[in-house]
């Protein structure tokens, strides 16, 4: 058995009503990649924020190396040897410094360190820094001109650079391609062979089978699932994750009639598979998948704001090439994009006008908004979809997360489309409000095909007539949500995929 | 402070306080309260105003517009050189004017869309520019008629009677002569860019795009084109500025409007302040550009001396934007960025 670094023994977090981590029980030990896996909102970030200082458990205790832990800032837990890199590379480094001053900033900020900068013994520091990780750049390139995986590395040798006892790793290869990845892994051996305790946190089944020695799995802050003997079970690691209770929804599903939108040879990425498929009039299909398996990038093609690699789509039979979101809704292909705080919501705007504010066109004569129409449509959906609110006048921001996505649900439901594409509909969403937004979504369904892109499995048992795996932007499969053989679906989910040759 | 006493004061605080300004100063300042006063402090503020409400349009998208001082100097310059040295009509001027500033707008607003200049840079650089092109057709010199030319020759030119009505005429209102050109426009100009906020289509995606551009666009809205024409309007209202600037001295005067940018930037920020929009609108912009020119016209005639101005002018910004970001946000309402 090798030795605990890192022993964690009921945690527990909550912000105001919300139990985030409810009694978190684990061990990490030294020379070893502990994968851990959640959905969103399992409470991975929180986990790995009460370990680098940016939260306090409420209750619970950490050891470090024998030690008790208890980090006062982001800054303390560094210097007891707990770093963490996270997903947005550009956190981890200053683009506009030289490599060997970015590989040695943290010293910079050391208590006792002279007031003038001696370039070249920073340099040398670094080129040993960087030797010892095995990176050949010249360490007096500016990092803004490395690509992302050298960007990636230097931020992970930056945390080296403090010889860590456990390093965290947030979705590191979330920006690289695979040829990129498999340098990182090749680091991340070597860390281990150094004896470094690894968190790694991914989605990304190929990264978890190509690194992970041991797997976690989380589900509504707690720890669903603790996968380590050999071989691992990485089919039961996403199902403890993902995790399945019977849903009291009861789907009689419908074939569909005539083809709406066919999509035909399209390839999402420069080195994934092609992908065909067929959405007809009036059926519901959920496309789910783990992040980063193509869901999103999908819905964006369909709605004009990417661009695909090869293929084509056809709408209605006709040639489909959208140039934009604003080309898209002239031709009916309407979509509610994931993240509604950040893509969805006009913070300065009331309940009538979120709702309304994509059909301005249609809510004016002359240009001039009808103001009256606006509120009445407004308290139409209000009602129809059940927007919990005092007046269609109140600030969108008094609104509780699911009703906000209530309003940006219902503002692409005031006008028929051909094709509605949802994506992450249930984020944030309490279950009260998921199964209101389901329901209505299927009441709506006729004449038109609508395409409801979800993580979670219960989510896509819960509203579609279809559903359809991705997995590494292909499609791994396509079941008739009737009789659903869950194994087999999570198999899918969580398969080894095909990664195309690594082309990156 | 109770939460309503709260609300009320920060929705009427600031009209309050302009009405108690107006009160104060018809008492304690003779010959104030008096039509003739009242058009003046309104002459006064119609350019700036007028500025103002083209930077409001461009708050309004979340941008920002540092070139309309230059913009409305330019136009001064333009129209005397069109009219002094190319010898045109009055109409000619005011068309290529018009045309100058729509087309620094785009140029503006392709900056900043196209070329990812952020909008502080993109316009003081255009600033800049054009605070320096503006001296070159003239050597660096005033434009007058009767002004010696680079070859020898004397500028023969002279700025039209039409031209100058618009800065010089005065229409009757009660009182013969009472009310200038500029004022007219000025709120002309004011009612057509409250109606385009506040009640069209155009004006509440541009709200939309202010807010949250990202899904603005993603419901559809085409954020680059607005923003270019946000900027454009900008341009075209600082070259209207500028022209009445012009009528009204009836010289190209190099040294002129120097303060036009600080004064209408003002008066746009406290319009923030006014009925607790907490965000621009052109109601709120009008009633900042009076604020300022009543509380200057009000010391003046107390007499407080001229270099005070400034100072004034600045402490009521800060006040208002106090106003506004700290107030609003205890209140815990909207957000602005």
């Amino acid at each position: 058995m090798k030795n605990v670094t890192c022993k964690l023994r009921g945690l527990e977090k909550s912000f105001g009503q919300n139990h985030v981590l409810k009694g978190i029980d684990l061990d990490l030990r030294s020379g070893e990649v502990t994968a851990l896996m959640g959905a969103n909102g399992a409470g991975k970030s929180t986990l790995v924020k009460v370990l680098c200082g940016y939260h306090f458990a409420d209750a619970g205790n950490i050891e470090l190396g024998g030690e008790p832990f208890s980090p006062t800032d982001a800054a303390d837990a560094i210097s007891k040897g707990v770093v963490t890199v996270h997903q947005s590379i550009d956190d981890g480094v200053i683009p506009d410094l030289d490599v060997a001053t970015n590989l040695t900033l943290d010293r910079l900020t050391e208590p006792g360190v002279g007031l003038f900068v001696n370039d070249r013994k920073l340099r040398r520091q670094a080129r040993d820094v960087a030797e010892s990780m095995g990176l050949t750049m010249d360490v007096r390139m500016r990092v803004a001109d490395l690509d992302v995986a050298d960007r990636q590395m230097i931020a992970i040798a930056r945390a080296m650079a403090r010889a860590p006892k456990l390093l965290i790793l947030d979705e590191p290869t979330s920006s690289l391609s695979s040829s990129e990845a498999e340098r990182l892994f090749a680091l991340i051996d070597r860390l281990r062979a150094e004896g470094v305790a690894i968190l790694y946190i991914s989605h990304r089944m190929s990264d978890i089978r190509r690194v992970a020695d041991r797997i976690i799995s989380m589900r509504d802050g707690a720890i669903s699932g603790l996968f380590e003997t050999e071989p691992l079970d990485y089919v039961g690691a996403v199902n403890a994750m993902l995790g399945h209770q019977m849903t009291e929804v009861d789907i009689d599903p419908v074939e569909g009639g005539e083809p709406v939108l066919r999509i035909e040879g399209l390839k999402l990425f420069d080195d994934s598979r092609e992908i065909d498929f067929e959405a007809r009039e009036g059926e519901v299909v959920a496309f789910t998948g783990l992040l980063g398996s193509g869901k999103t990038r999908l819905a964006e093609i369909i709605y004009g704001l990417s661009e695909p690699v090869a293929g084509r789509l056809l709408l209605d039979d006709k040639d489909y090439h959208p140039r934009g979101a604003g080309d898209a809704v002239s031709k009916g292909v309407f979509m509610s994009p994931k993240d509604r705080s950040v893509n969805a919501v006009v913070p300065d705007f009331d309940i009538a006008n979120n709702m309304t504010v994509p059909f301005l066109n249609a809510f004016s004569g002359l240009s001039f908004l009808n103001d009256k129409a606006q509120r009445r449509s407004t308290d139409d959906m209000i009602d129809k979809i059940g927007v919990v609110c005092q007046a269609n006048s109140d600030g969108i921001d008094t609104l509780s997360g699911g009703n906000q996505q209530k309003v940006m649900i219902g503002r692409w439901l005031l006008k028929a489309s051909r094709v509605l594409l949802l994506d992450e509909p249930f984020q944030g969403v309490d279950i009260g409000a998921r199964r209101d937004i389901g329901r209505y979504i299927r009441q709506t369904a006729n004449g038109r095909t609508t395409l409801v892109f979800v993580a979670e499995i219960d989510e896509a048992l819960e509203i579609a007539d279809r559903i359809v795996v991705l997995n590494e932007a292909a499609i791994a499969g396509e079941h008739k949500n009737k009789n659903v053989d869950l194994n087999s679906l999570v198999a899918e989910v969580s398969g080894p995929g095909e990664r195309l040759a690594l082309a990156g | 402070m109770n939460k309503n006493a709260l609300d009320y004061a920060i929705k009427y605080g600031f009209l309050l306080l302009l009405g108690g300004l107006a009160l104060f100063f018809s008492l304690y300042a003779s010959g104030f309260a008096s039509p003739r006063s009242a058009v003046f402090i309104l002459q006064s503020v119609a350019i700036t105003g007028i500025l103002a409400l083209g930077v409001t349009c461009t708050l309004v998208v979340g941008g920002f517009d540092l070139s309309i001082g230059s913009v409305a100097t330019s136009a001064l310059m333009l129209s005397a050189y069109t009219m002094v040295i190319l010898e045109q009509s009055a109409f000619v001027a005011v068309a290529v004017c018009l045309l100058m500033g729509a087309l620094v707008g785009l140029v503006n607003g392709l900056l900043i869309v196209k070329m990812r200049v952020p909008d502080l840079l993109a316009t003081l650089g255009m600033m800049f520019l054009l605070i320096g092109l503006q001296r070159i057709p003239t050597q660096g010199n005033s434009i007058a008629t009767g002004m010696s030319l680079e070859d020898g020759s004397v500028a023969e030119g002279t700025f039209s009677a039409a031209f100058l009505w618009l800065g010089r005429h005065r229409f009757d209102l009660f009182l013969d002569r009472l009310v200038p050109v500029p004022v007219v426009v000025f709120l002309l100009i004011a009612l057509l860019i409250w109606l385009f906020l506040g009640y069209t289509r155009h004006g509440r995606l541009m709200y939309a795009i202010g807010s949250n551009e990202r899904a603005a666009g993603l419901v559809g809205t085409n954020v680059h084109r607005y923003k270019i024409v946000a900027y454009m309007i900008s341009g075209m209202l600082a070259s209207v500025g500028g022209i009445l600037l012009a009528a009204r001295l009836g010289r190209g005067d190099i040294a002129s409007g120097n303060n036009l940018l600080l004064d209408s930037v003002a008066a746009a920020l406290i319009g923030f302040a006014v009925l607790g929009a907490a965000r621009p609108n052109a109601f709120g912009t009008a009633a900042g550009a009076l604020f300022v020119g009543i509380l200057l016209q009000g010391l003046t005639m107390m007499n407080a001396p001229y270099y005070m101005q400034d100072f004034v002018k600045g402490a009521v910004l800060v006040a208002a934007l106090v106003f506004t970001f700290y107030l609003s946000s205890r209140r815990g309402g909207r957000r602005t960025a």
